[in-house]
């Protein structure tokens, strides 16, 4: 039973590992809720007498045809760079510290643009199927719908994201800052083996090449056993069309491959005997190391982990019980363990994985934490199925260096103060 | 019936069912050579699908300050966005690496598709293939991988050997 709620006997808030670190299953034992009282939630707002307060006492706001989120969640939002003179060219990051459970609201997805968000009319867009096949053949949108579907729960990640912890520093910005370029969704569509079986895949074909239909034609090579395996042709994006952020009116999934080979606004696959060697694959993308040698196609993400709350942006409010929440992800299948620790990596204890647990999804972990009110570092650390453990930040850099801002999945760590502030440390 | 032979009749169903689906709703339309021609944009490192065309680095300089300079500096100096030339001597020891065209790109054939595909950022595929080629043949010269009165077209674009050729390994996860 990886969650269940146990109601055990005794009230169990011996920390489990260091600087107060609790058994993941202690909030859920009978009593010690009770127990942990003071340090959740202590509003000023919330004392005296329970009032009838005024939208009690009239009538509610009429329906809308697409609904937003409530006024008070305005600052939920997503927060953006863009190349000089552009307005939606560079990367937009998801607020994953105001976020809970796995699935990033369509608005808050993360998105990469190469130049700018195409605005597409569905019934003019053709996807191509080309290169080494039979017959090449274009579908439509609408030829698309009636295919079989799949949906699948998938993390996407940009190759960049965390590029900052390279630095010799440690960069003042939050989860969002650092690891916004991360989302996870339910996606739709059609099983791009079924297309490319329609074409008639030539045995000489090794690799496909997926290209946009944005105005940089953005375009990647990637293997065709990943096209053959787990590829999607996605319509739906938890359970809506795709945004134009995201590709619409279609998208390439590869369940666990870097974000820029997920290629949006799909427009084009061109069967093919070997990589093109895109701009996106050899000038971007690479790991340079420091012998000059770059690691190119890293397509599959590591394991990684963060902790969105606490973080940075967020203070804790007086000593006492918090719950320690964030995620993990591996872009090589399941997640098999999270363990969390608040004495900067002296000692750790297992984290409660919330089901269910997806593999390349993202997977939500939590543990309860007594902070005593004193300074704490909290990290964590994701281990997946295939045994792989996430690195500290100096393994990784002893592995690799840091000439480059590709795929980091070191390690997080959140410093607390006193005052109950937190900040990005390097511990 | 078997539990074995239970789960052989599921097995099958299985099998026909994705078999089924390789047959697939054929909705596809099967689009001619001459159809695609103006989608089938993308060139292979061996230079496959290289345009006719050409054009010569002093062609290239005209394009280069009308459409490029802006964004890539003089003489590809960089400011605001990424350096076309220099940065040899950076991809080693400490600090970051300057990946220009020069000190990392691994293929001429990289900067014709890009360019034409994705070049000026305010208005992408304006330029004629003669004009991609002029200008591949400028920051090239520019680079000192040709020389300074060296045409580029499919042939001698395709012959380039870029400097960093062989500083790239295919990535595999090690243990």
């Amino acid at each position: 039973m990886r969650n269940g709620i146990r109601r055990a006997g005794k009230c169990d808030l011996q920390p489990v590992a260091g600087n107060g670190l609790l058994d993941r299953r202690a909030l859920f034992r009978a009593g010690a809720a009770m127990a942990a009282g003071a340090g959740f939630a202590r509003s000023a707002n919330a004392t005296g007498p329970l009032q009838i307060e005024p939208w009690m006492r009239e009538v509610g706001a009429p329906f809308v045809p697409y609904g937003q989120p409530s006024h008070f969640e305005n600052k939920v939002a997503r927060i953006f760079a863009t190349l000089p003179g552009t307005t939606g060219t560079g990367a937009s990051r998801t607020p994953l510290h105001a976020l809970e459970g796995t699935i990033t609201p369509n608005g808050l997805h993360f998105e990469r643009s190469h130049d700018g968000i195409p605005e597409i009319d569905p019934t003019a867009h053709q996807l191509l199927i080309h290169g080494l096949v039979r017959r090449p053949l274009s579908f439509t949108v609408e030829a698309l719908s009636r295919y079989p579907t799949v949906s699948r729960i998938a993390f996407i990640e940009c190759g960049g994201n965390g590029g900052a912890l390279y630095q010799k520093s440690p960069v003042q910005l939050g989860v969002q800052g650092l690891h916004g370029l991360l989302s996870c969704a339910e996606w739709t569509g059609v099983p791009l083996a079924i297309l490319l079986d329609e074409a008639g895949v030539d045995p000489k074909a090794r690799w496909i090449l997926a290209e946009g239909a944005d105005a940089a034609s953005m375009s990647r090579s990637v293997p065709l056993a990943k096209a053959m395996d787990d590829a999607i042709v996605a319509l739906y994006q938890n359970g809506e069309r795709i945004r134009p952020g995201n590709g619409y009116p279609m998208r390439l999934l590869l369940p666990g491959f870097e974000g820029n080979t997920n290629v949006k606004w799909l427009r084009r696959i061109k069967l093919t005997d070997g990589p093109m060697m895109t701009k996106d694959e050899t000038s971007k993308y690479t790991i340079s190391l420091p012998d000059g040698k770059a690691q190119q196609f890293v397509f599959p993400i590591e394991a990684k982990s963060v902790i969105t709350r606490p973080s940075p942006g967020l203070r804790l409010d007086g000593a006492g019980v918090y719950e320690i929440s964030g995620l993990a992800w591996s872009g090589y299948g399941r997640i098999a363990k999270v363990d969390v620790s608040a004495d900067g990596g002296k000692s750790w204890a297992p984290a409660l994985l919330q089901d269910p647990v997806l593999p390349m999804a993202l997977t939500r972990f939590r543990i309860p934490w007594q902070w005593n009110g004193g300074a704490a570092v909290l990290q964590s650390r994701a281990e997946d199925e295939s045994g792989y453990v996430q690195p500290t930040r100096e393994q990784l850099i002893a592995e690799r260096g840091s000439k480059t801002i590709f795929h980091y999945n070191g390690i997080t760590s959140w410093g607390v103060s006193a005052n109950g502030e937190l900040a990005h440390v390097y511990a | 019936m078997s539990m074995r032979s239970l789960l052989l009749g599921g097995a099958l169903v299985l099998f026909c069912t994705s078999e089924s689906w390789a047959d697939g709703p054929r909705l596809g339309r099967v689009v001619s050579p001459d159809e695609m021609a103006a989608w089938d944009i993308s060139i292979a490192p061996d230079g496959a699908n290289l345009p006719p065309g050409s054009g010569t680095p002093a062609q290239g300089e005209v394009v280069y300050r009308e459409t490029c300079q802006a964004c890539h500096g003089e003489r590809g100096a960089g400011k605001p966005n990424d350096p076309l030339v220099g940065g040899q001597g950076t991809l080693t020891g400490e600090g970051m690496p300057i990946k220009t065209v020069g000190s990392f790109w691994p293929y001429a054939t990289t900067l014709f598709d890009y360019v034409r595909r994705a070049m000026p950022l305010t208005a992408p595929k304006s330029l004629t293939d003669d004009q991609v080629y002029a200008v591949c043949a400028y920051i090239l010269s520019l680079n000192g991988i040709v020389g300074p009165s060296d045409t580029m077209n499919a042939q001698t674009l395709a012959a380039v050997r870029m400097p960093n050729r062989d500083g790239f390994i295919v990535f595999s996860r090690s243990r």
